[in-house]
């Protein structure tokens, strides 16, 4: 049980109910090309409307898409998980247009709904400033935009895009986040512009899904051979719905490699094992972990720290049922840290 | 790793070593390209010359990203008499198979890889030549060394010609892919070569690399060859998913694959990860009816190098204990830079059941000898 602790809830997803919630929030030209061109959703294909995982059955409204309005968000997670503060990670797809423009139009509009329909009427709210990531210059535009108001906590993309995030081409988006004190956060899902895995289109919902993590993997690699961690000293990146019991096997083979290979990254001078546990966290669910509490135990101690777990429910996403979103046999300390300590040290915003 | 080793050294080591070993990674080279050329028709000789082999990415020579080493060996494996490294049998003897009592070396020839091939005609060619050329200059000399059955295995067809062409052979202990293959390697284009595979009863092996024409990451081409080595985990995990949530193991229950060059300790965190969303999808691939790390238990095996080298070791044996220790086989990537010396490569001690089973038993287990 996690109510009476004031946890931070770092990944939670509130849903555009409809292209049309938007208009109000779309200059008029964008406004009437939504209409004119009929436009679709932006539902991306990372989350099905309807699959199990898109939404806990119990979350499921009767009719229309999940965690679409304030009332369920209030009713279904935060009175009932008594949450301190929740992060709202919008999953509606501003990075699918392959047009620049109307990626920046989607964003400003999904922000400034976000604003207006969630952040305006609850003081629990925070959230992440969506970006149109297809041109770092219109994101960037957007960042400014919107960074003066302190309840956007984080900047947020999806972890495949159109190039690897660690690539220089996406630094002076790193650059304007560090400029504020606003943590890259990188989702899973895709905007499609390669296959889904790295050995081409998979067939199944459950293979993109697990594949997700498998390009959180690659992501790191690129940020850490890219040397954005050493270029932005102040940036912190947060990997949200990438599972992290991957992380130290990762780890043992980068560090491996970049012991071979430093003469090619020689930027990167130091252990990178030591970096990520510096400067990347990694949200809780879902939890892809063993059952026994011995196995637990020990992936907390292959991770090598008990601060890059930031609590998480995903919320409405199906990651865990009932009440209690916590693996079992963590300590007490590690629960209080995973639950407050870690989001606040982590979101400068939330201190 | 880079190690010199003189005659009485060589012998002293063996002595350290004591056990007779397997070694699920050897590379046997062409000295040069044409090497090649006495197992091709005149027809593909004149198409290797006007040009070339035209593999799936931009380079007419040489790797998409370039090696941290000259043909990524160590520096030591240059063969006195000349030619590339691992191309010499009999320095190959010298440096490796006797020093290491090596008593069975598996050799997974990396160069050319018929799958790379654009052409399939080409494809098709190169890999009955690479199986003639492994045959007759490796394996009828030297009984320590047992093949690959190269397909050329974007073509599937051809691919079951080639396999029923040297299943019978008892030189050959398994059939070679390599894991950049063109589509996830679980869909249906592969499934007659497993279905071939199973009806000889010869395990697939899946060595890392490769170029399928898809990026080394679901994210796009990165920009470093440290972040492609790292990719082949990544992209052995994307295939060993296909595998499984496809039905292959379900559709050919006594198929066995071994992953080899991809590490292995990423495998217990994707497997619960399968586990824990398979549940969840049951409604989307009812075929699976067992959850995958079953599956994963009862037919894959994976080769141990480049070993993962956590910062404290001991937790090294956690990985070790979940994956299962009959299914990790010893191998040294013989003579390739990351090489892993039987002796200094294993961070953690085993003892001599689990020590039996990683550098001999496990191996002659798959591959039946």
């Amino acid at each position: 049980m996690i109510r009476g602790l004031n946890p931070i809830d770092c990944d939670v997803h509130p849903n555009v109910p409809g292209l049309k919630t938007l208009l109000p929030f779309m200059e008029p030209y964008w406004a009437d090309t939504l209409v004119q061109r009929g436009m679709h959703e932006l539902d991306s294909i990372s989350y099905p409307n309807n699959s199990p995982l898109t939404a806990r059955a119990d979350w499921r409204p009767e009719t229309g898409k999940p965690a679409t309005t304030l009332e369920q968000l209030q009713s279904q997670l935060l009175d009932p998980f008594g949450i301190d503060i929740a992060i709202l990670n919008c999953l509606y797809g501003v990075q699918l247009p392959f047009s620049e423009d109307m990626g920046a139009a989607y964003a400003r509009a999904v922000n400034d709904w976000i604003v207006k329909e969630w952040l305006d009427r609850d003081p629990r709210l925070r959230a992440s400033i969506l970006i149109p990531i297809q041109s770092p210059e219109l994101a960037i535009a957007e960042i400014e935009r919107l960074a003066g108001d302190k309840r956007f906590v984080q900047i947020m993309t999806l972890v495949a895009g159109e190039t690897m995030l660690g690539r220089r081409h996406h630094w002076p988006i790193y650059e304007a986040a560090e400029r504020h004190g606003l943590p890259i956060a990188i989702h899973a899902g895709s905007s499609y512009r390669n296959p889904s895995t790295a050995n081409g289109w998979g067939s199944y919902h459950i293979e993109d899904y697990v594949s997700q993590a498998i390009t959180f993997q690659s992501q790191l690699a690129s940020l850490l051979s890219e040397g954005a961690f050493r270029k932005f000293p102040d940036l912190t990146f947060v990997m949200l719905e990438s599972g992290f019991t991957w992380v130290p096997a990762f780890l043992w083979r980068f560090k491996k490699y970049w012991r071979g290979l430093t003469m090619e990254i020689p930027w990167v001078d130091r252990s990178p094992v030591d970096i990520v546990r510096e400067r990347v966290r990694f949200s809780l669910t879902p939890f892809d972990g063993p059952q026994s509490e011995a196995d637990i135990t020990k992936i907390f101690e292959h991770l090598g720290s008990d601060e890059l777990v930031l609590f998480s429910t995903d919320y409405p996403h199906w990651q865990f049922d009932g009440n209690d979103p916590l693996p079992p046999g963590l300590s007490d300390d590690l629960v209080r840290k995973i639950l407050v300590d870690n989001p606040r040290q982590t979101y400068a915003r939330l201190r | 790793m880079n190690i010199h080793v003189s005659e009485a050294e060589a012998k002293k080591r063996a002595a350290r070593i004591g056990l007779a070993i397997a070694d699920g990674d050897v590379h046997p080279a062409l000295p040069k390209p044409q090497a090649i050329y006495p197992y091709l028709s005149q027809r593909w000789r004149d198409h290797m010359d006007t040009y070339g082999m035209i593999p799936r990415h931009q380079y007419q020579a040489g790797p998409a990203y370039p090696k941290g080493n000259p043909d990524a060996s160590r520096r030591d494996s240059y063969p006195p008499e000349g030619g590339r490294p691992g191309s010499s049998l009999s320095f190959m003897r010298a440096q490796h198979l006797d020093p290491n009592n090596v008593e069975l070396g598996i050799l997974n020839p990396l160069a050319p890889t018929p799958g790379n091939a654009q052409n399939l005609e080409l494809s098709a060619a190169l890999a009955t030549a690479m199986n003639q050329w492994q045959l007759a200059e490796w394996l009828e000399p030297e009984p320590r060394l047992k093949g690959s059955i190269m397909p050329p295995y974007e073509d599937a067809a051809a691919s079951v010609e080639e396999i029923n062409k040297w299943a019978g052979n008892p030189h050959f202990a398994q059939i070679l892919l390599l894991s950049r293959t063109a589509e996830p390697l679980g869909q249906r284009r592969y499934w007659p070569i497993f279905e071939a595979a199973a009806n000889h009863n010869l395990p697939i092996a899946i060595h890392a690399f490769g170029y399928g024409g898809n990026p080394v990451t679901s994210g796009g081409w990165p920009s470093f060859y440290i972040e492609e080595m790292c990719g082949h985990a990544q992209c052995c995990q994307a295939l060993l998913a296909s595998m499984v949530l496809e039905g292959v193991f379900e559709h050919f229950p006594t198929l066995k694959i071994i992953l080899v060059e991809a590490g292995f300790a990423w495998l217990p965190a994707l497997t619960w990860r399968l586990d824990k969303h398979w549940a969840k999808f049951k409604g989307e691939i009812p075929h699976l009816k067992r959850p995958p790390s079953e599956v994963i238990r009862e037919h894959v095996w994976l080769t141990t190098q480049p070993m993962e080298e956590p910062d404290i070791r001991r937790h090294l044996k956690d990985t070790w204990d979940w994956i299962g220790d009959d299914r990790l086989i010893f191998a040294t990537d013989y003579p390739h830079w990351d090489y892993d010396d039987p002796i200094e490569a294993l961070p953690i001690r085993l003892d001599d059941e689990p020590r039996r089973k990683l550098f001999r038993e496990n191996a002659r287990t798959v591959y039946g000898f």
